[in-house]
């Protein structure tokens, strides 16, 4: 360490073997970047091919539910489909897409330069990717996870010669996960700082854009819920590889103590899916409504009374487990509870949009979309808080119905309303709008066939995780429709993938501000110079690039202030020349290539493995520790 | 678009759609699994209450996606309106209001609901018949208690009840006739007759449920419980005191043929093919690893309750039972409780035979399924 302090400032001595690098463009700027920008783009680029593998999931396991007895998987290769297609979805579609959006977004809307920690924003990326990658190495490595997604003990954790879950898939679940949980960690704190710390003059938190605030809320959440969930994997894997007794029954351990860690951590976990979608729509319904958000207080604060009362609805995932008529008449309360800062957001944003100039974009239809559908998200959940309902409805085909409802219906309609609307700042040209239009109808048409049938099935008695089902219950007219639904799914994300593809070199060039945007990205030209912000800016008001624009008469009614004024000197002449920003760096890759050699080591119960692991991650840490700042 | 023309064309086919869907939703197949074709107080309990929240929720939906609808399509921007909207920031008014609303919905669906919580909750009555159920991979185990001097009953698959008469189900994981033998989480759910209650290990639960009318209902296992989850289906039988009384009565007696009086075919299935080690054919008292067999032949349906036991399907399943079922039994044949051996369910006779031990014919095959259907 004496040796770096005394280093002189000019000529540092580079540490290690790899040099901290310089470039800026090509290959090897992506693997070293710690500009906020890009990894936010690696982020939803590595999400959105997760997206499409769980996809692949999702078709193969309709196409084996088509007909009745179905045979296009077996039954061990159809509880891989869905275990996988669940974790997958949650762990690297939805959670990447929210972080990726808020890596490119929250520094923007808050008029901040980068993230407050760049190196450790880039490990939380690779652990991501590297997670996802180790995850999915199972299928090459003698068999994916096939516990479920939630991963109930004692079926995950009875030691392998039982012959409950044979093959390491369940042990490449609960490493893959902890190595998530790691990554998640660290965005989350990363965000937590960056939206305290990192404010520009002025923006107060109650000036916040409700996007970034919404990711401050999920980084709280994020951050408390991963520690239950990382001790209930590391008591599985210990239970299945080292004897230990946690959930063995017969032993005295209890399975149920691992329902209550696992939701502890899992319902916290729906809202840090779903808060940042609630986030997204709260930023396009004002802005192709050309109104300010109905109500921002309430909203904001709805959100963080939805992230409290989040961490007290667990055990409603636990109503039939036998837990006594006073603990579920609580819980069923507390969940009802859940339904009012979810109702009063819903009203808010129609309050949004009455009254408005609508513009009816494909980002706008996303987003009521969204309304509309996770509306009906929301009261298919009000039934399960039902307790006694929920007792015929839960691990039945209505619950699969319920929860896409709220995370596609919700989640994924939000999140592809931000991709049209932020699509033009990253990439400075406009996604095709009739591709566009396109894809919207076909995604909401094919959500609705998919996922409304569902509510019927599981009335009609079809319960979930069922890699097959007899002839003569009835079930296969609707389970034929939904099968076709999803295939008009994947038809609408292929339109997407071609719209993003196509977009990014011949769509319409986007300009600054393509949508007469309200917060401070779009104050700044498209895509972002890598400093942001050339001058740090100063607000003075909620919505303060739009009151740069605007300024209303007697009546409230929109009036433009002459151009040329506030905005016209941010936009001013600034190469950018003596902003300090953080340079690229190896070490974070390093550092998060050590935790995979790790997880195979204890999957394969290998010391060899394990020692290099080790070292590549004390190597990586060691070496990112005394790295010099330039 | 005149008013007129715009209810004719969004309106009617929105209105269209939703009575169908309802129409829909309350008729259901007649599937005999069916939530909302309730045959058991209980389940018509839930039903009621389930149903009176969707006419709430229906309400409140139409509302909210018609208004989503309205609001888009009456304020969006067209060529000559004026695109400078009134900026409203809020309206506390407005906001209390549908904060206060949503919470006077939710209060009047949770009175019905922590009321029916406790109703179903309350203790078995006198008179009821208690049944232990045992959920086992990938199959239902049910015990009728010894009474009366009578000794207890172990059957599988059937589950057979007396109608109009509570049935108290105490549903357990691990079997306490073999100690030591704890099962994985399932889930006991017969939808017509009430909700479902998880089967914990090391725990007791109880359900119960009153059948109101004779019939047979499907049951099915509800939370996953590994490779063959969704093969675990059973059936409820509910019939009349007397030909319920009579049935258990006749569940009582021994076999119908001995072991020793099948002669070749019991010779194949005790000794040389060593069924014995998992099943009984002679006690139906007796709770053992496999499904009691003493009266087999008086059941509907075997192998998880997922087949019609006829011959022919008696005789593939006895040949090679992982084709049917798929199950984790390649090594069972190597023995119980042989350490690294993986076991679970009913070996093939023809596939991964270990060394030393004779591979099945069809013919050997067909004595046991002649012998086992003469189990009544």
């Amino acid at each position: 360490m004496t040796t770096v302090e005394k280093a002189p400032p000019v000529s540092q001595r580079e540490v290690g073997l790899l040099r901290r690098p310089r470039a800026t463009t090509g290959f090897a700027s992506w693997l070293t970047t710690v500009d906020h920008k890009k990894i936010g783009i690696l982020y939803v680029c590595t999400a959105l091919v997760f997206f499409v593998l769980g996809g692949v999931e999702a078709l193969l396991i309709r196409l084996q539910l088509f007909g009745p007895n179905g045979t296009v998987l077996t039954a061990g290769q159809y509880n891989q489909m869905f275990t996988m297609h669940g974790t997958t979805m949650v762990f690297l579609v939805g959670m990447p897409i929210a972080i990726g959006l808020g890596n490119y977004f929250v520094p923007l809307q808050i008029g901040a330069r980068d993230v407050a920690f760049p190196r450790i924003n880039m490990f939380g990326y690779w652990v991501v990717l590297l997670g996802g990658i180790f995850m999915y190495s199972s299928f090459f490595l003698g068999g994916a996870p096939d516990g479920g997604w939630f991963g109930y003990t004692p079926l995950t954790s009875a030691p392998l010669d039982s012959g409950f879950l044979p093959g390491r898939g369940p042990d490449f679940w609960t490493m893959g996960l902890i190595l998530l949980g790691v990554g998640s960690t660290t965005s989350a704190i990363n965000f937590i700082v960056t939206c305290i710390n990192m404010r520009c003059p002025g923006m107060s938190l109650l000036r916040m854009p409700v996007f970034t605030w919404m990711m401050l809320v999920i980084a709280f959440l994020t951050l408390f819920a991963i520690p239950p969930v990382t001790v209930a994997l590391t008591m599985v894997f210990f239970d299945r590889n080292f004897g230990t007794l946690f959930f063995d029954p017969a032993a005295g351990g209890d399975p149920l103590l691992y329902q209550h860690l696992f939701w502890i951590f899992g319902h916290p976990e729906v809202y840090i899916l779903i808060l940042p979608g609630m986030g997204i729509v709260s930023e396009t319904l004002p802005v192709f409504s050309r109104k300010p958000l109905f109500g921002y207080a309430i909203v904001v604060f709805s959100g963080i009374a939805i992230g409290f009362l989040g961490w007290g609805v667990w055990a409603h995932h636990m109503f039939v487990t036998g837990l006594g008529p006073v603990a579920i008449s609580a819980f069923g309360l507390a969940t009802m509870l859940i339904a009012i800062p979810t109702g009063v957001k819903i009203f808010n944003w129609l309050g949004t949009v009455w009254g408005g100039s609508v513009r009816l974009t494909t980002s706008m239809l996303f987003s009521l979309g969204f309304i509309a559908m996770f509306t009906i998200g929301g009261l298919s959940g009000v039934m399960h808080s039902v307790v006694p309902a929920d007792t015929q409805q839960t691990d039945t085909y209505f619950v699969v119905a319920h929860f896409h409802y709220v995370l596609f219906g919700g989640l994924i309609l939000a999140l592809f309303a931000g991709f049209y609307y932020w699509y033009p700042k990253v990439f400075g040209r406009m996604l095709d709008e009739r591709m566009g239009k396109l894809n919207f109808w076909t995604m909401f048409i094919g959500f609705n066939l998919t996922f409304a049938p569902m509510h019927f099935l599981g009335l009609w008695g079809q319960p979930r995780r069922t890699y097959r089902y007899d002839e003569g219950l009835g079930w296969e007219t609707l389970n034929q429709l939904v099968t076709v639904g999803s295939f008009i799914i994947a038809f609408s994300v292929l339109v997407f993938i071609v719209n993003a593809v196509v977009s990014k070199s011949r769509g319409q060039v986007a300009g600054d501000d393509p949508w007469d945007g309200r917060t401070l990205e779009w104050s700044i030209s498209s895509p972002p110079p890598e400093y942001n912000f050339a001058e740090v800016p100063e607000v003075h008001s909620r919505d303060d690039f739009w009151h740069r624009k605007y300024t209303e008469d007697d009546e409230g009614r929109l009036v433009p202030l002459p151009s040329g004024g506030a905005e016209a000197h941010a936009a001013a002449g600034h190469d950018g020349h003596g902003i300090h920003l953080p340079s690229p760096s190896y070490f974070p890759l390093v550092t998060a290539l050590g935790l995979p050699i790790l997880g195979y080591a204890a999957v394969f119960q290998n010391v060899w493995i394990a020692l290099l692991g080790a070292v590549v991650l004390l190597y990586g840490i060691y070496a990112w520790a005394i790295e010099p700042a330039d | 678009m005149t008013k007129r023309s715009w209810r004719r064309r969004v309106l009617l086919p929105v209105v269209g759609i939703l009575s169908l869907a309802v129409l829909v939703a309350g008729c259901g197949p007649d599937n005999s699994q069916n939530s909302l074709q309730p045959a058991g107080e209980e389940a018509r309990k839930i039903d009621d209450l389930f149903m009176f929240v969707v006419v709430i929720a229906a309400f409140i939906g139409v509302f909210v996606v018609a208004g989503t609808v309205y609001a888009a399509i009456r304020f969006r921007a067209r060529p000559g309106r004026d695109d400078r909207p009134k900026q409203t920031h809020g309206n506390t008014v407005l906001e209390v209001g549908w904060t206060l609303l949503p919470a006077v919905i939710l209060a009047v669906v949770a009175v019905p609901t922590i009321s029916l919580i406790f109703d179903l909750n309350e203790p078995k009555k006198p008179d009821a018949v208690e049944i232990i159920a045992v959920g086992k991979q990938w199959w239902w185990q049910f015990e009728y208690p010894a009474q009366d001097g009578e000794p207890r009953v172990i059957t599988a698959n059937e589950l057979h009840v007396p109608v109009g008469r509570e049935v108290f189900m105490k549903l357990r994981a691990c079997d306490p006739s073999l100690p030591g033998e704890c099962n994985v989480i399932h889930s006991f759910w017969v939808p017509e007759l009430n909700g479902k209650r998880d089967v914990m290990p090391g725990r007791q639960n109880t359900l119960s449920f009153t059948a109101e009318k004779e019939g047979v209902y499907f049951g099915q296992c509800a939370e996953y419980c590994g490779l063959s989850h969704a093969n675990m289906r059973f059936r409820v039988i509910v019939q009349s005191e007397d030909e319920y009384a009579d049935w258990l009565a006749s569940q009582r007696e021994g076999p119908a043929v001995t072991l020793a009086e099948a002669g070749e075919a019991g010779n194949l299935f005790a000794a040389k093919y060593a069924c014995t080690n998992c099943h009984t054919t002679e006690d139906s008292s007796l709770s053992v690893y496999g499904p009691n067999l003493t009266h087999l032949a008086s059941r509907s349906v075997f192998a998880s309750g997922y087949y019609k036991l006829t011959k022919a399907n008696l005789v593939d399943w006895i040949l090679n039972a992982p084709s049917m079922i798929p199950m984790e039994s390649k090594e069972c044949r190597l023995g119980l409780g042989v350490p690294g051996v993986t076991c679970v369910g009913m070996p093939s006779y023809v596939n991964d035979t270990p060394p030393g031990q004779p591979t099945m014919t069809r013919s050997e095959a067909v004595d046991i399924a002649d012998y086992l259907l003469s189990l009544k």
